[in-house]
């Protein structure tokens, strides 16, 4: 067994959120550099390159790309032959806390949705996936949630017999209904199968997946491209004020399901779209 | 060509408005958002006084990030406006003038936007740390104890939106 400090974790876990709120994946910025050259009304181009300059005083300043930073959301592989040495939980936890404490982030989640709705003041609970994975290292992913985007995502149980054209109207109806809301260029992440539960999960993954990368079944990858054309098609455009840019991505995860259903699920980013892995 | 606009805005202002227009706004603005919104909404039905007069204001729906030391605010984008949806008439109909935010109203927004003549206004979602750099100061007003969302009164110094509704009820998002 391999042993790791809980305060290991927690060291990490606090310094990626501080980078990812502060600096923009690679990906996004080249996706955002090539919508520049591909727009061509003036109000499109100029909410590109002001989304381009934003991100660039982010980084050199070491301030929030975005004021909503988010719900904190990490997905944890948890090799089998690994021992934490403390509280893995709350590691992760004290990790976000000082994060948002330290790194100016704004703490924005509140003890209960309904009644007091009173904020925690430190953006604790962190949402943590856990699954124990065969190994002896510990992988994370953690991305911070915005919910400009997060409130215009969709699930929906299909029937079988919706087949593909039914996962492709789904998308498309979650993505014109959400229109200028979600701080468009978007990222949409696809969940498709497993259950209820798990196609939310997928579809939250997917957006933690570098916008680079395509779903490693061919059949998948045509759907991604296919949506993100269609998606593009519709002219919602940067802001949502208009143009061609409504999605930089469509990153589609898929499960095994039950034989009565197609579960899908939608999950909108913004272009904001942050995240960062560590292996520790 | 981008329109400089001063904040208070005129009704002479707000009638040369079209939606699409890019302008940008100096002088000095509130925000306000969720849960703000809600307490304003009470005070009203409760027949109390707002603590402050909305009279030909502007509300920038905006939750900030903590500012570091050194800077006037923390990155501070708009937030989604259709959430304020619900209160905003009220607000309107008590001669507000004009709204940032971001994204789509609804009909009885855009219906009291015409009836008062007033503007709403697009700033660009997810550009907060370049928007907080035309915000040049920053004063609490009340609601202290809700954080990120209490009221401020910001000093802006030409700061970006697009005119997303303007007072003939054009709507920059249905075209
Ligand atoms: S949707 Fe994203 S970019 Fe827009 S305000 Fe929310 S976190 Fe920021």
């Amino acid at each position: 067994m391999r042993v790791i400090k809980a305060q290991d974790i927690k060291d990490a876990v606090k310094k990626m959120f501080i980078s990812l709120n502060c600096n923009i994946g690679d990906d996004i910025t080249n996706a955002l550099n090539n919508a520049l050259k591909i727009e061509q009304s003036a109000t499109a181009k100029s909410v590109i390159e002001q989304l381009l300059e934003n991100n660039r005083i982010a980084k050199k300043e070491q301030i929030a790309i975005c004021q909503d930073t988010g719900m904190a959301v990490l997905f944890v592989e948890y090799g089998d032959k690994v021992v934490v040495d403390g509280d893995f939980s709350d590691a992760i936890n004290q990790g976000v806390k000082e994060a948002y404490d330290e790194g100016f982030l704004r703490k924005s989640v509140v003890c209960d949705p309904v009644f007091d709705r009173k904020n925690t003041s430190d953006n604790t609970p962190a949402v943590v996936h856990t699954k124990i994975v065969s190994g002896d290292v510990i992988r994370i992913t953690a991305g911070c949630k915005g919910f400009g985007s997060e409130n215009m995502s969709k699930i929906k149980m299909l029937s079988p017999s919706a087949g593909v054209e039914g996962v492709k109207d789904f998308v498309l109806e979650v993505v014109r209904q959400a229109g200028p809301n979600p701080c468009p260029p978007i990222v949409v992440g696809v969940g498709i199968g497993g259950t209820f539960e798990q196609s939310a999960q997928l579809a939250k993954k997917a957006t933690f997946r570098s916008i680079d990368d395509s779903n490693a079944d061919e059949r998948y990858k045509k759907l991604e491209e296919e949506l993100l054309l269609k998606i593009n098609e519709m002219g919602i455009g940067p802001a949502g004020l208009g143009g061609k840019t409504t999605a930089l991505s469509v990153n589609i995860e898929y499960a095994p399901t039950h034989i009565a259903s197609i579960p899908v699920a939608v999950n909108i980013c913004c272009h904001a779209c942050r995240h960062q892995s560590i292996e520790i | 060509m981008v329109k400089k606009l001063s904040l208070p805005l005129t009704k002479e202002d707000i009638k040369t408005l079209k939606a699409g227009d890019s302008v940008t706004l100096t002088g000095e603005l509130y925000t306000a958002r969720d849960a703000a919104h809600k307490r304003f909404y009470d005070m009203v039905q409760n027949g109390e006084k707002l603590p402050f007069d909305v009279k030909n204001q502007t509300i920038y729906y905006v939750g900030p990030a903590p500012a570091k030391k050194g800077y006037a605010v923390g990155p501070a984008g708009p937030t989604s406006s259709y959430r304020m949806d619900k209160f905003t008439p009220m607000l309107l109909n008590m001669g507000l003038s004009a709204m940032i935010g971001k994204g789509k109203r609804n009909d009885d927004v855009i219906e009291a936007i015409k009836e008062n003549g007033a503007v709403y206004f697009a700033a660009i979602g997810g550009a907060a740390a370049l928007i907080s750099k035309s915000i040049v100061k920053d004063e609490p007003v009340c609601f202290e104890d809700l954080g990120t969302e209490a009221v401020h009164k910001y000093t802006v110094v030409d700061f970006p939106c697009i005119v997303a509704i303007d007072s003939y009820g054009n709507d920059v998002y249905k075209r």
